[in-house]
């Protein structure tokens, strides 16, 4: 017997046309609710994001084939779902590998139909595997989900009060997907399995599951119905099928689709490199949901709720009024509401629109909390692109000049002395005074590294003594390098991403007329803010330079060994990845291997490298009024919490100067003073040259 | 109601101030100028004013250097018109002559309130508000912190502050001068981008300044730094020996037991 | 009388301000030089008994009148321009408060005589007067050679000793009714109290003021422990009342209140000469500060140039534990 199955099996003619009516009609649903938002996205603006189309291409292949994303720091849900995945993606080809041979080949030349044979045995198997691997994943992320209940699940929103909003829409949602493809799953068996039992051909041994299956309807006894409950079972099996491809896209079922398309379109650069205002531009920021890119729009609809981003979010974690997840849900909400595609299933409040979404739709202090750490974005498993919406959102809130009274003030004086202190121009470079050589003035003499100091390395008194120990191991080293003085602003990372573009273009004008008169082979930076917009925002501007951080040109330095050192140090250290320097401009290893050649005992913590978890005084938090709730540690006192879980940690060791200003003051507020000392890279390098 | 807002640059004091070589007069070299803070009060009260009240708010500037930007700045925060009035004033020019300036200006300006700072850092002859209110027999008032209009705009209630945290609430027919101390708001933020907007797609209004034979009735013969006569004994040392020294001084004294 | 000395005297609610004795002692001074007669102008109503305490001067014009109960700019300004017309004194001083400002700018313009306003010090050397004004937030002194046979001088309070003005004496009194003024165009209203606060600060011991160095309101109980471990209270300056972080009878100030406790504690003032007139006072002045060059390092007695996050603590701490 030549192994195939008989489609339709023992199906009456009027049963057949029933079906296919039945899937004409479901796949008009279908096309309907993704026409819905396929315009829903057409309403956004252009994002250019199709440049390096084939690359795009595999990168979205391998990532999305691997599952990267998913399984990045949490394997087992990652495993689950690859297993969900490629169940599904294998049930779905085998249906269209039947719908191909059925309705086309047959009806063109029977005689080329070719689900059948050797083709058809190892079809059974690979279904019936890639099936249960399939339900078994469901089962675990339903276990994961009702039994374990992890935190990225709960619900509840920081940014509202408790009892102004539910969230059973999304509950019923959750539910009804994962039961509908569970059930969709089991049945597939109970079908197969009743007709294996009916039949018994000796091939379908190769449908290693359904086989079993069919030993178990033996042992319970129902084979003798087995004919009747084998239409019945395919029936329910159909339905509940076509019931779940029309429900796709009006639920959560669409982030199959969209979740592909938004990984093949993510920008690399996405909050590293932030949008400047388009030439001409009136307004800044964005104030209506037309002045979304679709790219946006399609970020909206391609979140899961998985509350990965809610989870890394440090705001979140401190008790600040903002969860990137519920930021983005809060959009999706309102974009349903206003232009169509919506979901069946919804979130309820009770919205008082004033038609703004900065500072409406959004609250100003949830947009005001982030630190632009960018955790949510890397921790994302489906590309969505928080930190460049909130910049959007804050730039419309300055605009309307609505911001928090210090920020007011900082912005001020940025605007008026160039420096977040309000100090005179002339003091920059004042803190050289107490060294015992003179730092060159990049300004008049070439050098080999033009160093940017940054403002709170050359005007916070209680760093300066830090900056000048830079300039000492620069110069112990032999490095040829410089300064700009006076002529140094505000590289404005900070400022642009607090939203007030105006002054951060004036800044890199500034910037960038010096830089552009002084002579120099690359910029080496102490500050990784000042690294990230120097490297990848002021190209856009016309200044190219390379740009390093100290650690990777000290860390050639020291490895090439020219300067003896006087001793090694002792003793175990942790090692902060700075916001800036791991998630931003990815230099982990650099600073790493220079501890270890210390001679320091490097124990990572658990959050590290791109994982790293934000000190809180980024995105201009650091000049903003705190607005988190009393009682729940700062950022900074969670991270030295983390640090003290390592045994016996000396040195909590950091590379940016708001690191050191944050941490030395959560070691002092969270009473651990004593315990652990917080030192810069710097301080460390020095200790050990001479 | 119109409102007139004069503002005025004076050096800024986060930079030193340094004496020049003749000892009488400020090292203009390295001054940089700013707005007045108390003028940027003056202002946010004019334009709170004009938002509830409705009205037009001119500002009006003697051009003593690196005012344009300033005026921009008003204009971008709402104000509708800005006149920078032209002469030879990048020396500084004393509280009497510009009262005198202005009050002649102002003849072409319809003015039914004038507010301005309470003073400026560099007021040695005077506060240009109050002097300018009696060159024009205007009812002035100074040390406000509150305006309101009254009298079916034909007056305004201003608060004046005493010390003590007192405060007088006096009527004050209009056209009147206030010296502001402080506006009800804080003053606002002026988005850069705006200010490069307006710089470009509006224009300054320009008047030249008529001649005036006004003096500030003193001359400077001397300009100097306070001799510091007393002066703190600095305490050195870590946060902890700082923190012993003073409970030892307290103590010495009474504060505190040792 | 063009050699005479004429003192404005202030005073509100019955009370003859210090700044006026302080201009009576310096007035004193300078009649001595120029050899004429000290004058003391007196205006209200119903206030002729306050005339008793004004025995430094050699004589008191009083000028009362019902549109002279309550002060304003401009009925009392008319009535000294009509006094100060007919009198022709050499100098004039008015105290440079909020209602002085208006009488000093104002009568230098109706009277188109000169004035130097912000006046520290003033001498007269063989007819010569020379002012010396405190401008620029205090950072510079400047010494001017003041023209006219009349001059008008606006003293900052706080320059001269109050004590040398409140000399007993008999002065003649000369009443002076005022200039009719029958449509006012500046009307007295009302006066405002501050709400009544918790702690009244001008009769606290010890006083431990914030300043803009706290950088947010989150952090004033980091200071409230300290005034507690001192016994004392906590205070302001104008910034932090602005900003609503304090309440305005907290206020140290030339706006607020004047304090003089035995104990005041700066802690992140820099020391705007609106605030140190203040408290200038204190007995014992302690100034926390990172800015090496604040002024309030001027007038305090010990300063420590630090984070105040990094003493402030443990001094609380340690004042806690030696009780």
């Amino acid at each position: 017997m030549v192994p195939a199955r008989e489609v339709f099996r023992n199906f009456p003619a009027p049963l057949i046309v029933a079906f296919y009516l039945l899937s004409a009609l479901a796949i008009l649903v279908f096309c309907y609710g993704a026409w819905l938002r396929i315009r829903k996205y057409r309403r956004g603006r252009p994002a250019h994001r199709t440049a390096h189309l084939w690359r795009r291409l595999g990168g979205a292949a391998t990532s999305i084939g691997s599952h990267s994303t998913l399984t990045k720091r949490n394997v087992a849900t990652g495993v689950a779902h690859f297993g969900i995945f490629w169940g599904f993606v294998a049930l779905f080809i085998g249906t269209v590998i039947i719908m191909i041979d059925y309705d086309m080949v047959r009806l063109v030349n029977p005689a080329w139909r070719f689900w059948r044979g050797t083709f058809y045995l190892w079809y059974s198997i690979t279904l019936d595997v890639l099936g249960a691997a399939f339900v078994v994943g469901l089962g675990a992320m339903m276990a994961r989900r009702w039994w374990v209940r992890p935190g990225a699940l709960d619900y509840s929103r920081p940014d509202r009060a408790a009892g102004s909003y539910s969230r059973a829409g999304y509950v019923a949602d959750d539910r009804l997907f994962l039961w509908l493809l569970f059930w969709i799953g089991l049945t597939g068996y109970l079908v197969e399995g009743l007709r294996i039992t009916a039949d018994r051909p000796a091939f379908e041994r190769w449908s290693v599951v359904g086989w079993q299956v069919a030993n178990l309807f033996d042992l319970a006894g129902v084979t003798g119905f087995a004919n009747p409950l084998h239409l019945a079972g395919w029936w329910v099996h159909a339905l509940l099928a076509l019931a779940f491809v029309a429900y796709i896209p009006y639920s959560k079922a669409i982030h199959m689709v969209v979740d592909i398309a938004n990984l093949l379109f993510k920008d690399e650069r996405a909050g590293k490199r932030l949008p400047a205002v388009p030439e001409g531009a009136e307004a800044q920021g964005y104030e209506t949901l037309a002045d979304f890119t679709w790219k946006e729009l399609l970020d909206l609809d391609a979140c899961t709720k998985c509350g990965r981003c809610h989870t890394a979010c440090p705001a979140r974690a401190s008790g600040a009024p903002l969860s990137p997840r519920d930021l983005i849900l809060e959009l999706r909400e309102h974009a349903e509401a206003t232009l169509g595609g919506s979901s069946w299933l919804h979130e309820t409040s009770g919205r008082e629109g004033n038609g703004k979404v900065a500072g409406g739709v959004i609250k100003a202090e949830t947009l005001w909390a982030c630190t632009t750490c960018l955790a949510c974005v890397e921790a994302c498993p489906v590309g969505i692109e928080h930190v460049p919406l909130i910049v959007q959102l804050r730039r419309r809130l300055v605009g309307e000049g609505a911001l928090d009274a210090n920020l007011q003030g900082v912005l001020e004086k940025l605007g008026r002395y160039g420096n977040s202190f309000g100090q005179s121009e002339r003091l920059r470079g004042r803190w050289t005074q107490g060294l015992p050589f003179k730092v060159k003035d990049a300004r008049k003499e070439p050098v080999e590294y033009l160093w940017f100091v940054g403002d709170y390395a050359s005007y916070d008194p209680s760093l300066q003594e830090l900056t000048r120990a830079v300039a000492r191991v620069f110069q112990r080293l032999g490095l040829d390098f410089g300064i700009l003085y006076d002529g140094e602003k505000n590289a404005g990372n900070d400022v642009r991403r607090v939203g007030e573009e105006g002054l951060y273009q004036l800044l890199v004008e500034k910037n960038l007329a010096v830089l552009g008169k002084a002579q120099f082979k690359e910029i080496i930076t102490t500050d990784p803010h000042s690294y990230n917009t120097l490297r990848f925002e002021y190209p856009e501007f016309g200044g190219a330079f390379r740009v390093r951080h100290y650690t990777e040109v000290l860390g050639e330095r020291l490895a090439a060994g020219r300067v003896p050192f006087a001793r090694r140090l002792e003793g175990v250290a942790t090692y902060h990845d700075p916001c800036y320097l791991s998630r931003y401009t990815e230099v982990t290893e650099a600073p790493r291997e220079i501890l270890k050649r210390l001679g320091l005992m490097l124990v990572e913590m658990g959050r590290n490298r791109a994982n790293s978890f934000c000190c809180g005084a980024g995105g201009g938090r650091i000049w903003m009024g705190d607005t988190r709730t009393p009682g729940i540690p700062t950022p900074s006192e969670q991270r030295i919490r983390e640090a003290l879980e390592i045994p016996d940690v000396r040195y909590f060791v950091v590379a940016c100067p708001k690191d050191v200003t944050m941490y030395r003051d959560a070691v002092k507020t969270s009473g651990h003073e004593g315990r652990i000392e917080v030192k810069e890279l710097i301080e460390l390098i020095e200790q050990v040259l001479e | 109601m119109n409102i007139v807002v004069p503002v005025k640059m004076v050096p800024d004091l986060v930079e030193e101030l340094e004496v020049d070589a003749t000892g009488r007069a400020l090292d203009r070299s390295f001054l940089k100028l700013r707005i007045n803070e108390f003028d940027e009060h003056a202002l946010e009260e004019a334009l709170l004013l004009k938002a509830k009240h409705g009205g037009t708010v001119t500002v009006l500037a003697l051009d003593t250097g690196e005012v344009d930007e300033t005026l921009f700045t008003c204009l971008a925060k709402g104000a509708d018109r800005a006149i920078k009035i032209t002469g030879q004033f990048q020396d500084g020019v004393s509280s009497h002559a510009a009262a005198a300036v202005l009050a002649r200006v102002l003849g072409s300006i319809p003015h039914d309130l004038i507010l301005t700072g309470v003073q400026a850092a560099d007021d040695r002859d005077g506060q240009v508000g109050i002097l300018l209110a009696s060159t024009l027999d205007l009812p002035h008032v100074s040390v406000v912190s509150g305006v309101e209009p009254a009298a079916g705009g034909k007056a305004v209630t201003a608060r004046q502050e005493y010390a003590g945290g007192i405060m007088a609430e006096l009527e004050v027919d209009l056209p009147a001068v206030l010296g502001i101390q402080a506006a009800r708001e804080a003053p606002r933020y002026a988005p850069v981008s705006k200010v490069r907007q307006v710089m470009k797609t509006q224009k300054l209004e320009e008047v030249a300044a008529p001649a005036v034979e006004v003096g500030a009735g003193s001359t400077v013969s001397r300009l100097a730094k306070p001799e510091t006569g007393g002066r703190a004994e600095i305490l050195e040392g870590s946060p902890e020996e700082v923190a012993d020294r003073l409970v030892a001084i307290l103590a010495e004294r009474g504060f505190a037991k040792r | 009388m063009a050699n005479d000395i004429a003192v404005v005297i202030e005073h509100l609610e019955g009370k003859v301000a210090d700044i006026s004795f302080e201009m009576l002692g310096k007035g004193r001074e300078l009649a001595k030089a120029s050899g004429g007669q000290l004058l003391a102008l007196l205006l209200g109503h119903g206030v002729k008994g306050l005339a008793a305490e004004l025995g430094c001067a050699d004589g008191v014009i009083v000028s009362e009148h019902e549109t002279l109960r309550h002060y304003t700019p401009e009925a009392h300004k008319q009535a000294l321009a009509a006094i100060l017309k007919a009198r022709a004194p050499r100098v004039t001083l008015v105290a440079n408060t909020a209602m002085g400002m208006d009488l000093a700018a104002g009568l230098s313009g109706s009277l188109g005589w000169s004035l130097c306003a912000y006046c520290r010090d003033a001498r007269l050397t063989d007819g010569r007067l020379t002012a010396v004004s405190q401008i620029y937030g205090g950072k510079l002194l400047a010494d001017a050679d003041v023209e006219g046979p009349s001059t008008i001088l606006s003293i900052l309070a706080g320059s001269f000793p109050a004590e040398a003005g409140k000399a007993a004496g008999n002065p003649r009194v000369e009443e002076v009714p005022p200039p009719p003024l029958d449509k006012p165009r500046i009307r007295f209203k009302r006066l405002i109290q501050p709400e009544a606060g918790d702690v009244d600060i001008t009769r606290q011991a010890v006083l431990v003021s914030v300043g803009r160095g706290i950088q947010s309101k989150d952090n004033i109980p980091v200071v409230e422990e300290l005034a507690q471990a001192l016994g004392g209270a906590l205070s302001a300056s104008r910034p932090i009342v602005d900003q609503g972080w304090l309440p305005k009878t907290r206020q140290v100030g030339k706006s607020g209140m004047t304090v003089k406790p035995k104990l005041y504690v700066a802690v992140g003032i820099s020391g705007a000469p609106e605030h140190i007139e203040g408290m200038r006072g204190a007995e014992l002045i302690v100034a926390i500060n990172t800015d090496p060059n604040a002024p309030i390092f001027n007038v305090a007695h010990y300063g420590v140039v630090s984070d105040l996050f990094d003493v402030i603590p443990l001094l609380a701490e340690k004042l806690k534990a030696s009780k």
